[in-house]
């Protein structure tokens, strides 16, 4: 690990001062990515400012029943909060089926949404990469392209995104709260996360000089009946090679309302539209769920190895929907 | 805690040498427009800094980077080398510590930033010459062979005990998944993690 200085703050606008005042700083929660990737070269921060005393882990659900999760709130603490486990299964279970007890220990919720990607290309400095210096060059692209995008890929980028929860996210209509120098901002967390483009380097439209406050959802009747399932090539820790957020609002065998957002397909977590479009207003069948998933995957643009993902995301899609809408 | 209290002096040196490091001008307006600014935040490094850990319920005095991680703090200053050093990246758990508790990845783990926090470390397990009774479980059990990844197994599963985790098999597996045993000891990890939990 190169050399760094470190300071530790104990409030967001000491955070915003010492991010103004250190060149090339960086904010440091729980580390379990930036410790890693300065370790392996591929981040390099002259100076890191340690957020993890700012108050900001609480779990809260406010008087008008919006569920408020503090940005340092650790992986393990959500997960098993009994409130996020009875407003939205599909958060819990995404952060259970994370990393390791030790690392969900360490991780932030802020921080797991901040993560860059497991691209080994990306994580192998000797290798041209985008997403590290735009302009070098993509070694996956014509490399080992089996863990990549089958969604949303660029010519100069064709990464996916390695967070659990960001999928889950994006079936409760999450929202991200934002403070930067200037005061705050809250966004839509469906907007959050960009596609590589012509800008691999950017992999969300938080600004350099802002500091993820909270992420926040409103339970509902379809966050409350929503799912996770999650795909790999071990059954533990370790990334998706697929996996499915599946939230149902059913009502008398009749779809009314559907949240389906998908991981390790993209380099977000990727919202099914296509697909939310056609399990609106249809039975709650197999063949409903079926005729949803191709609906997505007509879209799907495979690598030369990773076919099978898109077979695979139809039947992850299927069975999620199973999970969470039953399958007469 | 060190960086609590700021002597200006101590404050001069640490917000000059990150300048002189990374090559930045030291300006002198700067560097009076830092002090004003940033009396509270003034970073320490990226030379050796004063460090206090609190491991195995003992205050160690420590200078040392703040690059220096908790693992290679405790193995090659404390000289506490229980804690082993496998996959150094937050894959293999062999560098399972307990912070305040809680068991994580000391490889992954700044010592400068687990100040005021308590570490406990393999070493610090036993009580009074009575071996842990999740140390005492992996004797009984069998639970390694080579015993390198034991510490941290070990170490793994006084959090998951402190945890209140169900102890059935399955659960056990899962919630040890973040130790490898490359000897294979699993089948025996699992019994002794049980029978430590009084579920075998």
């Amino acid at each position: 690990m190169r050399p760094f200085a470190y300071v530790r703050v104990t409030g967001a606008d000491e955070a915003q001062r010492a991010l103004a005042t250190q060149p090339h700083a960086a904010f440091l929660a729980g580390g379990t990515t930036l410790i890693d990737l300065m370790k392996i070269g591929c981040a390099t921060p002259a100076t890191l400012i340690d957020i993890g005393a700012l108050p900001l882990a609480q779990i809260e659900t406010r008087s008008d029943g919006t569920l408020r999760i503090g940005a340092l709130a650790k992986m393990n603490d959500v997960a098993d909060d009994e409130h996020v486990r009875a407003a939205a299964p599909a958060i819990a279970r995404a952060l259970a089926l994370s990393a390791s007890p030790q690392v969900r220990n360490m991780a932030t919720i802020g921080g797991n949404v901040m993560q860059r990607t497991r691209c080994v290309y990306f994580r192998d400095v000797t290798q041209a990469c985008n997403k590290r210096r735009n302009g070098e060059g993509c070694t996956a692209i014509g490399g080992d392209d089996r863990q990549m995008a089958i969604f949303g890929a660029s010519p100069r980028c064709i990464c996916v995104h390695p967070s659990d929860l960001a999928v889950a996210l994006l079936t409760a209509d999450a929202t991200i709260h934002l403070l930067g120098p200037h005061g705050r901002r809250t966004l839509s967390f469906d907007g959050f996360h960009r596609l590589p483009g012509e800008d691999p380097e950017r992999d969300t439209i938080l600004g350099r000089d802002e500091l993820i406050e909270a992420i926040s959802f409103v339970p509902t009747a379809l966050t409350r009946n929503s799912a996770y399932l999650k795909v790999r090539d071990r059954n533990s820790f370790a990334f998706a090679l697929v996996s499915v957020a599946a939230g149902l609002d059913v009502r008398h065998g009749v779809i009314r309302a559907a949240r389906l957002a998908l991981g390790g397909v993209a380099a977000k977590p990727w919202r099914a539209h296509a697909a939310e479009a056609a399990l609106i207003g249809k039975p709650a069948s197999r063949a409903t769920y079926l005729a949803a998933a191709q609906a997505e995957l007509a879209a799907a643009k495979p690598q030369r190895l990773n076919a099978f993902k898109t077979t695979l995301a139809r039947n992850a899609m299927v069975r999620a929907l199973a999970l969470v809408g039953g399958a007469a | 805690m060190p960086s609590g209290k700021l002597s200006r002096r101590r404050f001069l040196v640490a917000s000059a040498l990150p300048a002189v490091a990374f090559g930045i001008g030291l300006r002198p307006q700067l560097l009076v427009a830092r002090q004003i600014v940033a009396v509270t935040v003034a970073p320490r490094g990226p030379r050796p800094v004063a460090v206090a850990l609190t491991v195995n319920g003992q205050r160690r005095a420590l200078t040392i980077e703040p690059r220096v991680t908790l693992l290679d703090a405790l193995r090659e200053r404390l000289g506490l080398t229980g804690t082993k050093k496998g996959c150094d990246q937050g894959q293999c758990g062999a560098c399972t510590v307990l912070v305040d508790g809680r068991r994580v990845n000391s490889c992954l783990t700044l010592a400068i930033a687990v100040e005021g926090k308590a570490v406990t470390t393999i070493e610090g397990l036993a009580h009074e010459g009575t071996l842990h009774p999740v140390q005492q479980a992996f004797i009984d059990q069998d639970a390694f062979q080579c015993g390198y990844c034991t510490p941290g197994q070990i170490c793994s599963a006084v959090g998951l005990l402190n945890e209140k985790r169900p102890l059935d098999a399955d659960s056990v597996r899962e919630q040890m998944s973040g130790n490898i045993c490359r000897c294979g000891a699993y089948p025996h990890i699992v019994a002794a993690v049980r029978a430590a939990g009084g579920a075998g």
